[in-house]
């Protein structure tokens, strides 16, 4: 078991993968800012100095602190600030994180595992299962991804009942944006596999009578993977700005649930009375991460696919 | 080619009644219309009332014929949240979304050749360099955020310019401009600029790639070699058998312009369909989502029916290739 690991370990360390991790400056840099943000996401109650949800805590007197500088009434210091009602800016961009993450994550995941699922049965099946999941992939493409995530929200959210449309509003969210996602998987995987199916190792195991679904995920999936982690890396950044976009735009996260976009949507109300930080910091927190993981999105395309430059 | 138009306007009408079907759909499942329009103080004389005034009493068919014949008219039936015509409501709205959208494209176009050309010809120069980076962090914002930026530098710090609104408008019967006043003009400049720079920077990148490429061949070497002029074999050489692909990328991003400017709308309180399609989804009044989503797609299948035939009659070897597949 042991030798196992020390095994594996040793192969990581003399993998090419490494190798070109350590020798590109961008990917290591976009690695660790967005590795940061994700922790600081993930551990945002035990970090954040404040906790902006719960109305005790807040006392309406820091309204409004710049950053770094003792509130003229309190004389407490908030690093980023404070908005309206004395939270700290800090703070929530912390909680905004965790859900843009969440939400960006779990688009993605559904994403894939639609877009894949239905490559893997177009490119197997062929046939007219095959033409008509290309044909819906290719009248999903005219149209902006963006704009296919407003529509799909505006009619599951039509669908949920007007009381628990607050509390749906991510997950409807997470919908939106994984459909509007899935087709570039679903090309991807299609394509890679028509090439797999004619290999030897795929007849072999259809000769040893194998099922299909066996063949499609014990044989072909593993061989189509790579280029499913570069589109995921890249239909992350993606989503992440889709869901900032979506929030500023008020059909995303609700209020109750700010994500960074409602941040910055609440932060424009207060650009003409002069109070920057409370959309500056939130703003520059989303470019960080949307920027650090697309850099990283292109490191691992260069890496893992050179055919795809 | 006329085989080739023909195959193209069948699958075009496909796309437009599978949306017609999403479309109709949203009308028949999504939520109940009654209550969003009555609320919650009615009576069952209301509910019955407004019941058959949005035909909501007949059987699905019916709907759906009803709904098919509407569409094809231009009319959408009734907004669920202000009561009045959906056709009318869009009619007033259109030309301020066209206006942005021909100002953005034009703009891009415009400063996507020139800079696109300057950056392929002095390609190491420091201020090429300068906008190529400045390009790759433009094309990495989101657009709301460069919105707000403009805001924030010329409205807020430098007052030059209104951050909102559409300024005075000229009424010319059946289109207001606001390219006739002075507020007008001046109200259209930053959200132009938001909307337009995406495309920019893309148009750009593209016309370098390709005058970089199109540089390289040796009939601009015997040009040069002929003693021509630099500016010749740039402008009437090279840049001539770069606008193929230039023509088509800025003809597919027109579609994506429209779609855009919801956003941009959004930012800048620009009064057009974008601002009227999100509000509409936020308040889930389906007439609003059903006739926009129909709208866009017949101009999306619009332009790319016709980027599609100029590529055919410019081109010549898409029309070899189509022959090759259909053998």
């Amino acid at each position: 078991m042991f030798t196992k690991i020390i095994e594996n370990f040793q192969r990581a360390r003399n993998s090419d993968f490494l190798y070109s991790f350590t020798k590109s400056p961008v990917a290591i840099i976009s690695f660790f800012i967005s590795l940061a943000l994700i922790l600081g996401a993930i551990f945002a109650p035990f970090i954040a100095p404040h906790d902006p949800f719960n109305p005790a805590t807040l006392n309406l007197m820091n309204g409004f602190s710049a950053p770094m500088q003792p509130n003229e009434f309190t004389g407490e210091i908030f690093w980023l600030g404070t908005d309206d009602q004395g939270r700290d800016v800090f703070s929530t961009i912390l909680f905004g994180m965790r859900i843009s993450l969440f939400v960006g994550f779990a688009a993605v995941a559904f994403a894939m595992v639609l877009g894949v699922t239905l490559g893997l049965i177009a490119g197997y099946v062929g046939g007219w299962i095959d033409a008509a999941i290309m044909r819906i992939a290719d009248v999903q493409l005219t149209f902006p991804g963006i704009l296919v995530a407003m529509l799909i929200f505006g009619i599951v959210k039509g669908f949920t009942p007007i009381e628990q449309r607050d509390e749906m509003a991510i997950w409807v969210l997470i919908i939106a944006i994984g459909l509007s996602e899935w087709v570039q998987f679903a090309r991807v995987v299609r394509g890679a596999t028509l090439v797999e199916k004619n290999k030897e190792y795929v007849q072999a195991a259809r000769l040893n009578g194998r099922s299909s679904t066996g063949i499609m995920l014990s044989h072909i999936l593993p061989n189509v993977l790579g280029p499913v982690l570069v589109i995921a890396t890249i239909s992350l950044a993606l989503a992440i700005i889709a869901e900032a976009t979506l929030s500023f735009l008020g059909v995303g996260a609700p209020p109750t649930q700010p994500s960074l976009g409602t941040l910055i949507r609440i932060g424009q109300g207060f650009l003409f009375s002069g109070e920057w930080w409370i959309i500056l910091f939130p703003a520059l927190t989303l470019l960080m991460l949307a920027l650090s993981v697309n850099l990283l999105g292109d490191w691992l395309r260069d890496v893992l696919n050179p055919k795809l430059r | 080619m006329i085989a080739f138009a023909i195959r193209r306007i069948f699958q075009s009408i496909i796309v437009l009644l599978v949306v017609g079907l999403v479309a109709f759909a949203m009308f028949n499942f999504v939520g109940d219309p009654v209550d969003s329009m009555l609320g919650q103080e009615r009576t069952d004389a209301d509910v019955e009332r407004v019941r058959t005034q949005l035909g909501l009493d007949k059987p699905f068919p019916v709907q759906y014929y009803r709904f098919l014949e509407g569409a094809i008219q231009g009319n959408f039936g009734i907004s669920y949240r202000q009561g009045r015509p959906v056709s009318e409501m869009i009619a007033e709205r259109l030309p301020a979304t066209l206006e942005l959208a021909f100002v953005s494209a034009f703009l891009a176009i415009i400063f996507g050749v020139t800079l696109g050309i300057f950056t392929a010809i002095y390609k190491k120069g420091w201020a090429a360099n300068i906008i190529m980076t400045l390009s790759l962090i433009g094309v990495s914002l989101p657009t709301f955020l460069i919105g707000i930026l403009l805001i924030y530098l010329f409205a807020v710090e430098l007052s030059w310019l209104p951050s909102f609104g559409r300024g005075e408008v000229v009424d010319l019967g059946w289109w207001r401009t606001g390219f006739l006043t002075k507020s007008g003009l001046l109200a259209i400049i930053l959200p132009a600029i938001t909307l337009g720079l995406y495309q920019m920077t893309l148009i750009m990148r593209l016309v370098r790639s390709e005058m970089l490429e199109v540089l390289r061949q040796d009939y601009i070497r015997f040009a040069r070699a002929r003693g021509l002029k630099d500016r010749s074999i740039y402008f009437r050489h090279a840049l001539k058998n770069t606008l193929v692909p230039v023509i088509t990328v800025t003809g597919m991003q027109l579609g994506s312009i429209i779609a855009f400017a919801i956003i941009t709308e959004t930012v800048f309180q620009w009064p057009g369909v974008g601002l009227l399609f999100i509000n509409s989804i936020r308040f889930v009044d389906i007439p609003v989502m059903a006739a926009y989503l129909m709208l866009i797609s017949l101009m999306f299948v619009t332009i790319n029916f016709i980027v599609d035939m100029l590529y055919f009659a410019i081109d010549p070897r898409v029309r070899l290739e189509k022959r090759g597949d259909e053998k």
